[in-house]
């Protein structure tokens, strides 16, 4: 029998000097790093389960704590890392599959980073968004080919069903299960006092949540936990989730510890069993079985509801993203190869999919090409990080774009990636109440709103500084974007030039 | 090497001008050649032109093609191609003076044309949708020819000079017109390239504009869907295409197409009685939504559409006397043209004037 040499990542540095001894760490830390030892009066931790979810840190009333990563680490090489040795031991004992959350954090291109934005200088004005109006509003879903007119000549002003958002950004799909009832409250209540969307996820609408239907978005995914023929009327148009960036190819699973009380009830499935989403729709081994799906989606809420169909980036992703169109969705949504998730096989996660820049820049085109364009929207997340992230998305052709890690973040998460542990200190990622209740909805809501205003804000100043005053016009407008450290390939993929040109 | 045009987007700044008789009188080309002289300072002798409905009333049944070409092998290429698909009733020279202020120009041909039936009905389009084809894969696939006015009874003159010195070039004083349009033009960069001058056209619908919108590519991107392509990179260009799209593919008139390009703001549809079609039109063509300063003239076989941005980025006004009404970037060019004018106004951001010929003019 080998032994692993498996030291603890992280070390809890406890400046002993200022620590009182209020044990707030010690309650705060669900993974029970912290105890407290009586007769020595001191606080002592297990750093062996320290997530760096840097719960303590924050409310230490001293700043006693900083969890730093260990520097005791193997001999240096550059191709047998840390990681990879780890990962080698923890197998080894285990025989598992590898488990991780959160989006993929390996060091691959993040294309947002390497295109620039335009800006108007001399020939035409610059807006200023403080004294002109600037339009962000953005309407999703099929657009009519032809206009019809009446008898006497007048447009007859009848379209698809549509979604209108004030900005073009909605909070992506996260279960119920996955993160906890404040976080949907959070999320709900955020969607609707913007005038956006949020997005149920595969795990129903709890009965609380009705009340926001015109702003959700309620997902069928391959399990078709919690759908029924209340859930598809109660939201705002429905989305049959075929994959997720995060893992691409694959189902999911909520473990049966997670599916208690009112997560059972909403799932509609008993407590305490796994929920285990099959990788592809039983109905849907082909184009025609996803039309199928989408009209009788469309028939059961008697068309009155846009239908979304999402897909994970993935090498062909343009050809799909044309059959898609073609198959009565009225919404397209992308979802690149960083994008975030609850639990994913870490190999999948992390080597699996393409990035969401060149998915959207090659789907965009080959819908253009074939002039379909307009007979879809495209939304696109994983992962859009910021206001320049967005107004690049929409400039390479996006309509609109998802965003959830940074709504997560906004609520408290720390990005420790350890969501598939079950004991998320910050309320988020768990469904422990003695954890869930440390999420208020009325400032999580607060805070969603105030990142989503602060975004819109820039926005706007981004467009007026490219002299441009509507949404619209900046949707695919491609020339306001260059790229920077870019080969000939990744440029002409992107459709953009490189700067200076 | 230098760029020429459609290789490299080329930004301008630009002076505009327009006269019609809502009579349907003609005038020759003298009095918009001289409002052009005011605004000389827009130009910088980098692109000239105006576009003459009206002029060819023999021939008003025939399209009438202005072509650039480069040398005589290029016109032969051009020609033989015509014939395959029109019958051409006249082919000529287009008269022109010399001039110590136009230089190296290209052979400058026009061409009295009819599609032939066979062809049509082979092709199952019509004769407009198939001129149209021919004009852009003449433009796209003939190297050295270029149409550069396609339209019955009216035609486009342009040049590389200051607009009034590309009038008299082009003998504009004997012509007759009801309606005229002229441009110069300012732009950054010197193509030196004959084509892309303005006005710019496609069938009868001109282009005279000025300004540099910022939509360009959004508004390129969405047109090219639907057969267009966009070879010279300009906002003119686009421009005509967005026009010829609404109107002659999609039907809309010029109200609905003015509010498609320079849709109202969503916070003044809202107060709208007309709401819900305003609403329509900007969801469902938001990629033809300009934005960005223009001032644009829109001429087409019987009248004119004016347009601003909705912002109101650049000058022009609108004056009008007898029969006469006037458009130019500045008040100057119309009283240069009509130094009575009366009613002169500034239209607002978005707000289109119409001008047409009274019904039952022959024209």
């Amino acid at each position: 029998m080998s032994i692993n040499y498996i030291y603890p990542e992280y070390e809890v540095v406890r400046n002993d000097a200022r620590c009182i001894r209020c044990r707030v760490c010690e309650r705060q830390c669900a993974n029970e790093v912290h105890s407290y030892d009586e007769e020595r009066n001191l606080l002592i931790s297990d750093e062996a389960k320290c997530v760096n979810c840097k719960r303590c840190v924050t409310l230490c009333p001293t700043h006693a704590l900083k969890i730093v990563k260990s520097d005791c680490r193997f001999k240096e090489n550059a191709n047998w890392t840390d990681d990879t040795i780890r990962e080698i031991y923890k197998q080894a004992e285990s025989g598992g599959v590898l488990l991780s959350s959160m989006g993929n954090p390996k060091p691959l291109p993040v294309y947002w980073d390497k295109i620039l934005i335009n800006a108007s200088q001399v020939t035409n004005p610059s807006i200023d968004p403080l004294r002109e109006p600037m339009e962000t509003k953005v309407f999703l879903g099929k657009k009519p080919d032809k206009v019809k007119r009446d008898e006497n000549g007048n447009i007859i002003c009848k379209t698809s069903p549509q979604l209108e958002l004030s900005i073009p950004i909605m909070f992506s799909a996260m279960s119920y299960g996955s993160i906890s009832y404040n976080a949907h409250a959070s999320l709900a209540r955020a969607a609707t006092e913007l005038g956006i969307y949020y997005n149920t996820g595969e795990g129903g609408l709890h009965e609380d949540f009705y009340q926001y239907g015109p702003n959700t978005i309620v997902q069928v995914a391959s399990g078709r936990f919690g759908v029924h023929k209340d859930y598809l009327e109660a939201g705002a148009a429905v989305e049959i989730k075929m994959g997720q960036g995060a893992k691409p190819g694959i189902g999911g699973h909520l473990p049966g510890a997670k599916i208690v009380g009112d997560v059972s009830r909403t799932r509609m499935i008993p407590e305490g069993s796994d929920a285990i989403s099959p990788a592809p729709h039983h109905d849907i081994y082909s184009i025609e079985d996803l039309r199928q799906l989408v009209y009788s989606l469309k028939e059961a809420t008697e068309y009155k509801k846009p239908v979304i169909v999402k897909v994970a980036a993935v090498h062909n992703i343009a050809a799909i993203a044309s059959g898609i169109a073609r198959s009565g969705a009225d919404i397209i949504a992308i979802d690149g190869f960083r994008g975030g998730t609850g639990a994913a096989p870490t190999r999948i996660r992390d080597n699996v999919g393409i990035p969401i820049e060149l998915a959207l820049a090659s789907v965009d085109q080959r819908l253009r090409d074939e002039g379909i364009r307009n007979n879809v929207s495209l939304v696109v997340g994983g992962s859009i990080r910021c206001a320049s992230d967005v107004v690049k998305a929409i400039a390479l052709g996006a309509d609109a774009c998802y965003i959830a890690t940074g709504a997560l973040l906004a609520l408290g998460c720390h990005l420790c990636r350890s969501c598939q542990g079950g004991k998320c200190n910050w309320g988020i990622a768990t469904q422990r109440p003695e954890l869930t209740k440390r999420l208020n909805p009325d400032i999580g809501s607060q805070r969603l709103i105030n990142l989503m205003t602060a975004w819109k804000h820039e926005i706007k100043e981004l467009m007026g500084g490219m002299g441009i005053n509507s949404i619209e016009a900046l949707r695919g407008n491609r020339l306001m974007l260059r790229g920077v450290g870019l080969n000939g390939k990744e440029l002409e993929i992107l459709g953009i030039s490189h700067a200076g040109e | 090497m230098k760029l020429k045009e459609g290789q490299i987007r080329i930004p301008s700044g630009c002076a505009i001008s327009a006269v019609i008789s809502r009579e349907g009188k003609r005038m020759t080309g003298e009095k918009i050649i001289e409002s052009m002289k005011p605004m000389h300072d827009r130009s910088n002798g980098l692109g000239g032109g105006f576009a003459a409905y009206g002029i060819y009333p023999e021939y008003k049944e025939f399209y009438a093609l202005h072509i650039f070409y480069d040398d005589n092998t290029s016109r032969h290429t051009c020609e033989q191609f015509l014939k395959d698909g029109f019958e051409i009733v006249r082919a000529e020279n287009i008269p022109t003076r010399k001039h110590k202020n136009i230089t190296d120009e290209p052979l400058i041909w026009r061409y009295f044309v009819a599609p032939l039936a066979s062809v049509l009905a082979r092709m199952q389009l019509d004769e407009k949708e198939y001129t149209a084809r021919i004009v852009m894969k003449i433009n796209t696939e003939i190297d050295g020819a270029y149409v550069f006015s396609s339209g019955k009874n009216m035609g486009a003159f342009k040049a590389v000079g200051y607009p009034e010195d590309v009038g008299e070039f082009y003998r504009l004083d004997e012509y007759g017109a009801y309606l005229w349009t002229a441009h110069g033009r300012y732009p950054t960069n010197t193509p030196g390239w004959w084509g892309g001058a303005h006005p710019f056209g496609l069938l009868d619908y001109t282009i005279v504009h000025n300004g540099e919108i910022s939509s360009y590519d959004a508004n390129r991107r969405f047109i090219e869907m639907f057969g267009y392509k966009c070879t010279l990179q300009t906002d003119t260009e686009v421009i005509t295409y967005i026009a010829d799209y609404l109107m002659r593919k999609q039907g809309l008139t010029l109200e609905e197409t003015a509010s498609v390009i320079a849709a109202p703001f969503w916070s003044t549809i809202e107060n709208r009685e007309d709401k819900e079609l305003l609403k329509y039109l900007r969801c469902t063509y938001g990629g033809l939504l300009i934005t960005g300063p223009f001032s644009i003239i829109l001429g087409f076989n019987g009248g004119l559409m004016a347009l601003n941005d909705r912002l109101k980025l650049r000058s022009m006004v609108v004056g009008e006397k007898d029969d006469k009404i006037f458009i130019a970037s500045e008040e100057a060019a119309i009283r240069t043209m009509e130094p009575d004018a009366e009613n002169i106004y500034s239209p607002a951001g978005g707000e289109p004037v119409i001008v047409r010929v009274k019904e039952g003019v022959e024209l």
